[in-house]
């Protein structure tokens, strides 16, 4: 996959980001503040209605899934990504095997929205008035509520999938700038209406579910339309971004002039700058580039107080405690981010995949904690446990020519076979590199030589390459697992180095036993992969799906797995989260991780900045 | 009352998660369990040793384990970060270099570790095979525990944890583990075993590794030994076998356990190094042990032989004797998981280096302790009496001789008590109650025997016209091997039986009075028997819903009674515990009359011997069972845990100081009251021992 700068950059592109030209845009309100310098092309990728090209009770495109055809193979439609259009030939098997699930058994989603089952709007009627009267988009529709009444935890779809609503927003506001914003915040305190920002809408904590207990009208305010690059500072290498930009037209745009800001989470496709700053997000490749709180250099928000930032730009200050920090991972409970200033870097002129199988999983993060020891960790290195290679290998699509399927099961006899690997208990790491060419290679090398001395050998960039496409259709597997009667989720930690084995054996194990107690038939997929590596420690994400045909409250028996699995992260010394944060969904460990006086810590400051609530999603404390 | 129940809501989760495991048993579970053994000799008896010794092993180990040689194991203990910190501290606190203290570790594990081989197993089994043959008629084991065994042990990391009864236990073990295909166990072993030639380094290679004793304060020693455990716990290179009562129980009785070794099995799973660690405890139950001779010299002062090859050769007469069945029950297997639930939070292993040495908390060494006194109650629980266990707990009522007919008459009436007390009991079948009766008798003639229809206990013979004294030893003796008869069933009486006494020491018949007074009774003799610390309360209820159900009390909200019917029961209950209350009121007198207000240790034993022995020929005491070196500690170490005698440490010796109030105080207590004083004194001697809890 080696390749040259600039179609190594157009390829990434393409995995992630498809057919955007084709995508008719609404167009958003020209914002009245005039920005120097504002960046010329006012592409608006998001739309305000996005039940148009998004699904409205599953992940991603409208266009983008997978089904089981019918000769039972199954195929992922669309044009979007690499597997779009494919057949995967053992993805049936793998699938009816794991989970005991059957093609004759399917569960199918409710079709459509049914508007009866979602509750009448409360209106704030003064200030939807006051809104109209500042010219500002808004929207009292049903889908439009509704879509932004979840974000993508399993109980949340399921529930789509049902036609069950719960409380959704009464209204949609989209601001188009920064002042717009402003005005928004100060005619919701003067009315007394709750606000939830909503971002990518890709939140997996709850974060966005509307609190059963609040009895004003809520409404959504959607950062979709402030979505531009304002400057591009090529001295410094910095760019000033309005942050409702989502990640892969940021990273487009950027593209466009040579640059990048290399922060690649994996919901890059759909989430928000904003987004990333409220959560603590992390990017795949921030060995080399960092996470969302190395890559700020200044934050604006909106609060009820009134906007906070900075004074300068500097790189670095002493200025008593960093007032970013009350921002980052505040998730809503304060404000809005509507402007960020990220570094930015000069597109890498060369970029190259690879892969390492080991013999086992220990052996594997025995491997990854030298890397970090020697600190030459490439830009991503992820490693899989054996569940999540076979899962993997059943999504390799048809081979078009008897000579790969042939090659394919030589490198399988010589991985099982000749080196004697046993295929139940191998597992794979996968590798990007990115950088000028030499450096590269020459630090391809030395991971490779480390590899080795842990029984790893070099697996080929397919591979590699996979793998990371893997995390952008995961998403769009679980919609077709709850076609026939299995659901799953994941989850991520992070945990000290001495713990990585232990914390993933009894966390898996805990899961099985659990699922086992609580009456699912068939054994659960409970799989973990490492997928960073710190000086300390790693990040852990684990994945687990079950069948629950036969369970009179499946939701619940789920909610209860996932809670004794967190409990299990917990007291293995992993953390509540590494970036997918607290939400409603973890905010009951919220004391225990963070001492009583830190919890008290950040009520006060809510305390201060919002004594109305008027950011009343109830995240977090 | 009030510090009580305190205690009690604190360990009311363990209480719970216990009193789930001891659900009542009718004597309709007891029949079916006590079917599902079968003799595994019977089928030994069909086939060769040899080709048994030889035939193919295929055990199922633990799936989680990674195949590992004895020598890597020990390179992975001394390569560990834990044990290189420790020789790092000791380096630094006795100014040597590290080298010559890492050298000493090598020592310490060389002279521990196992070296469990397979040959040496089938070596083992063949002798076995033989030896066990001949000695025993039957070895019953439960097909159920087994199969239960087999399937915990490829699941978690399993620790087996038998009772301690005879030296055979570890072998029987190992020879059933062998026998039906199940991973043959590492045994923690007493380093006097080591030192017999020949056999010790045979031990060693079935499996045994050697543990000193009085390891004290030897902090290398103790990292070493903890740091092994732990590797074998956490590698799951093999089961784990350990008696957690930590001693063989020289009078059979159950011993309260040692925490020591059971915090080092644990520790793994507390630091989520395993997923699950499964418990499984075994209950040994002997017709008749090997030692039984040199039992009773033990306890009155004839020191035990030194365990050596040329002993174990003389043994050989032992050999040729009949020791009649023997049982092995294993028990349900417990996972720790499930019983700590979220009583221990382990997030409190989080903030600090795994490998780094960590004190356990007060919560988790009260977990600790409750588990391990639970699995000795549990072992006891699956304890299979013989007829003669209830004919010794009669003849210890009737030391003066009797009739055999009413011998006959009081076993077969014990068995209906001990049968709705819920005990196992291996009555023969076929056999009329006569017979059963005389085969008992016939297997231990050593012990009794029977002159015109009359039973008495036999006393040794010895040359000539014998002192006073000596006379009163002999019988001393006697009483005490037929006690060690008693002790096993001792178990099935305790609750009941304290109910009894306290219903007899209390004021009147109120139920909160009595309660006061069996709780004091728990805690003087909780080294005396076994008793979950904090769950008084439900061995309370359990022995009044025992009696209830026996018919022998009726109980209102407020008030208890006995029935007319239960008096004999009451009486008989008592009569169980005479020998205990008495031997400790006799302490207590001695603490108070004849010792000094300090004394050492190693003078208590004699000293106080020779006043009970001036008593016994005075006849102002009754029972010979004072005599026990067992109890006489056991009363002194009641007395230091309620803090009315304390130790210090005089010249590398323990020194005692008796605070003569306090002792009399207790016993004061310990007495059947008269109305007028039993309300003022009581009161703040049952705190006392409250607040030591």
């Amino acid at each position: 996959m080696a390749s040259s700068s600039n179609s190594s950059a157009q390829n990434r592109l393409r995995i992630i980001a498809g057919h955007l030209e084709s995508r008719a845009g609404v167009a958003a309100q020209e914002c009245k503040a005039e920005v120097p310098g504002s960046s010329p092309s006012r592409l608006t990728p998001v739309p305000k209605r996005r039940q148009e090209i998004m699904k409205w009770n599953g992940w991603g495109y409208s266009d983008s899934r997978f089904l089981f055809n019918k000769k039972g193979q199954a195929e992922f439609t669309g044009k979007r990504y690499r597997l779009s259009g494919l057949i995967l030939p053992s993805l049936k098997d793998w699938f009816e095997g794991t989970f005991g699930a059957s093609l004759q058994h399917k569960s199918p989603a409710a079709p459509t929205l049914s508007s009866s089952a979602v509750p009448p709007p409360n209106m704030n009627e003064p200030f939807m008035e006051d809104l109209k009267a500042a010219g500002i988009a808004v929207s009292r529709d049903t889908e439009d509520r509704v879509f932004r009444a979840h974000g993508h935890c399993l109980h949340e779809i399921f529930a789509l999938r049902e036609g069950r609503i719960g409380r959704v927003p009464d209204a949609v506001v989209w601001p188009s700038c920064h002042s717009d914003v402003e005005k928004i915040v100060e005619l919701a305190c003067k009315r007394d209406v709750c606000l939830i920002p909503y971002g990518g809408g890709t939140s997996v904590s709850s974060a966005l579910e509307c609190p059963r207990e609040e009895t004003r009208s809520i409404v959504s305010l959607d950062t979709s339309q402030m979505n531009r690059i304002l400057w591009v500072d090529e001295k410094n290498l910095t760019a000033h971004v309005e942050a409702g930009i989502i990640g892969q037209d940021l990273e487009r745009q950027l593209n466009e002039r040579g640059y990048c800001t290399g922060h690649e989470p994996d919901s890059m496709e759909f989430s928000s700058l904003g987004g990333w700053v409220a959560t603590r997000a992390s990017g795949m490749k921030k060995n080399i580039y960092g996470n969302i709180e190395d890559l700020v250099v200044h934050i604006k928000m909106v609060t009820p107080r009134g906007v906070i930032e900075k004074s300068c730009l500097g790189p670095r200050m002493s200025t008593g405690p960093d007032v970013h920090h009350f921002i980052l991972g505040s998730e809503g409970t304060l404000g809005v981010v509507t402007e960020v200033t990220m570094k930015i870097r000069p597109i890498p002129e060369y970029q190259k995949y690879g892969s390492v199988v080991f013999p086992n999983f220990q052996q594997g993060v025995a491997c990854l904690r030298e890397v970090a020891r020697q600190r030459c960790a490439p830009a991503s290195i992820r490693l899989m446990d054996n569940d999540q290679f076979q899962f993997g290998h059943a999504l390799k699509p048809q081979v078009s020519s008897m000579f790969t399927s042939f090659v394919d099961g030589l490198k399988k006899f010589y991985i099982t076979k000749f080196k004697g690997f046993d295929p139940h208990h191998l597992c794979v790491a996968t590798l990007l590199f990115e950088g000028d060419r030499g450096k590269v290679l020459q630090h391809e090398k030395q991971v490779y030589d480390i590899a080795a001395k842990f029984g790893g050998l070099a697996a080929g960039e397919d591979n590699g390459q996979r793998g990371y496409m893997l995390t952008f259709v995961i998403a769009y597997l679980r919609d077709l697992g709850m076609d026939y009667y299995v659901m799953g989720e994941s989850f991520e930690t992070s945990v000290p180095w001495d713990r990585v084995l232990d914390l993933c054996r009894n966390v898996k194990e805990r899961i099985v036993r659990e699922c086992k107690e609580r009456g699912v038939q068939f054994p659960p997929l409970s799989t973990c992969r490492v997928t960073q590596t710190y000086d300390a420690g790693a990040c852990v994400y684990f994945y687990f799906a079950f069948n629950y045909r036969g369970l009179s409250d499946p939701v619940h028996v789920y909610e209860q797995v996932e809670h004794a699995a967190r409990e299990e992260i917990l007291a293995n010394g992993g953390s509540l989260s590494h970036h997918h944060g607290v939400g409603k969904l973890r905010k009951e460990w919220m004391k225990e991780s963070v001492s009583g006086v830190g919890l008290g810590m950040l009520k006060s400051v809510k305390e201060y900045v919002d004594p109305q609530n008027i950011f009343g999603n109830r995240n977090l404390l | 009352i009030h510090t009580f129940l305190e205690t009690e809501c604190r360990n009311c989760y363990i209480a719970l998660v216990i009193w789930t495991l001891f659900k009542p048993l009718n004597a309709d579970t007891v029949r079916t369990e006590a079917e599902s053994f079968f003799d595994m000799l019977e089928e030994r008896r069909r086939g060769s040793d040899i080709s048994y010794a030889l035939r193919t092993f295929n055990a199922q180990p633990y799936r989680g384990a990674t195949p590992t040689s004895t020598c890597a194991l020990n390179r992975m203990v001394l390569e560990s970060q834990y044990l290189s910190y420790i020789i790092q501290e000791v380096a630094a606190e006795s100014e040597e270099p590290r080298e010559v203290i890492l050298e000493d570790a090598t020592g310490i594990l060389d002279e521990m570790a196992q070296n469990l081989q397979l040959r040496s197993i089938r070596l083992l089994g063949f002798i076995m095979n033989k030896v066990f043959q001949s000695v025993f008629r039957s070895i019953y084991v439960n097909e159920e525990g087994l199969t239960r065994l087999q399937q915990a042990i490829q699941e978690h990391p399993v620790i087996l944890m038998p009772n301690h009864r005879s030296y055979m236990d570890f072998l029987v073990l190992s020879y059933i583990m062998f026998t039906y295909d199940l991973s043959v166990p590492v045994i923690a072993a007493g380093i006097p075993l080591m030192g017999m030639k020949l056999f010790g380094e045979m031990f060693r290679r079935a499996g045994a590794f050697f543990i000193r004793r009085g390891i004290g304060s030897d902090k290398l020693y103790w990292a070493v030994l903890s740091e092994y455990v732990r590797t074998i716990v956490r590698t799951g290179y093999a089961p784990v076998e350990f008696f957690v009562e930590g001693l063989r129980s020289r009078t059979l009785k159950s011993l309260t356990p040692k925490l020591g070794m059971m915090q080092m099995v644990l520790e793994p799973f507390f630091k989520g190094e395993v997923f699950d660690i499964t418990l499984v405890p075994i209950s040994i139950s002997y017709d008749r042990v090997l030692e039984e001779s040199l039992l009773a010299r033990e306890l009155l002062g004839v020191p035990k032989p030194k365990e050596t090859t040329g002993g174990l050769l003389k043994a050989r007469t032992v050999l040729q004797e009949d020791y009649g069945c023997m049982h092995v029950c294993f028990g349900t297997p417990l996972s720790v998981r499930d019983l700590m639930k979220e009583r221990v939070i382990r997030v409190q292993y989080n903030l600090i280096p795994r490998d780094l040495p960590i004190k356990p908390n007060k919560e988790t060494q009260e977990f600790v302790s409750g588990l391990a006194h639970t699995i000795v109650r549990l072992q006891e629980r699956n304890v299979v009496l013989s007829p003669w266990n209830l004919t010794a707990v009669v003849l210890l009522q009737n030391l003066q001789g009797i009739d055999l007919d009413l011998l006959t008459h009081r076993t077969l009436w014990l068995r209906n008590l001990v049968l709705r007390f819920g005990a196992h009991l291996n009555w023969p079948k076929h056999l009329s109650d006569s017979e059963v009766m005389s085969s008992s008798m016939t297997l231990h003639h050593s012990v009794v025997h029977c002159e015109k229809g009359r039973v008495y206990l036999v006393e040794e013979l010895g040359p000539g016209p014998v002192s006073q004294e000596e006379g009163v030893l002999r019988l001393a003796a006697a009483v005490l091997v037929c006690a060690s008869y008693r002790n096993p069933a001792v178990h099935v009486f305790t609750r009941p039986a304290m109910v009894a006494v306290a219903m007899t020491t209390a004021v009147n018949n109120r139920t909160d009075d009595i309660i006061r007074h069996f709780n004091f009774l728990v805690e003087l003799f909780s080294n005396e028997f076994v008793f979950v610390p904090g769950q008084t309360v439900q061995d309370f209820e359990e022995g009044c819903s025992l009696l209830q159900l026996a018919g022998v009390i009726v109980r209102s909200d407020e008030e208890m009674h006995v029935t007319e019917g239960g008096r004999e029961t009451i009486v008989f209950l008592r009569a169980i515990l005479q020998p205990f209350i008495e031997s400790y009121q006799v302490v207590f007198r001695y603490l108070c009359e004849e010792s000094s207000q300090t004394f050492r240790e190693k003078n208590f034993v004699p000293n106080v011997r020779r006043f009970i022995m001036k008593l016994l020929i005075a006849g102002e005491v009754q029972s010979y069972e004072c005599l026990s070196s067992d109890v006489q500690k056991n009363a002194l170490s009641a007395l230091l845990r309620m803090t009315a005698v304390t130790k210090t440490k005089v010249e590398e010796q323990n020194e005692f100081t008796v605070n003569t109030a306090a002792v009399k105080r207790t016993w004061n207590f310990l007495r059947v009251k008269a109305p007028d004083t039993a309300d003022t004194q009581p009161r703040s001697t049952s705190e006392e021992p409250d607040d030591t809890r």
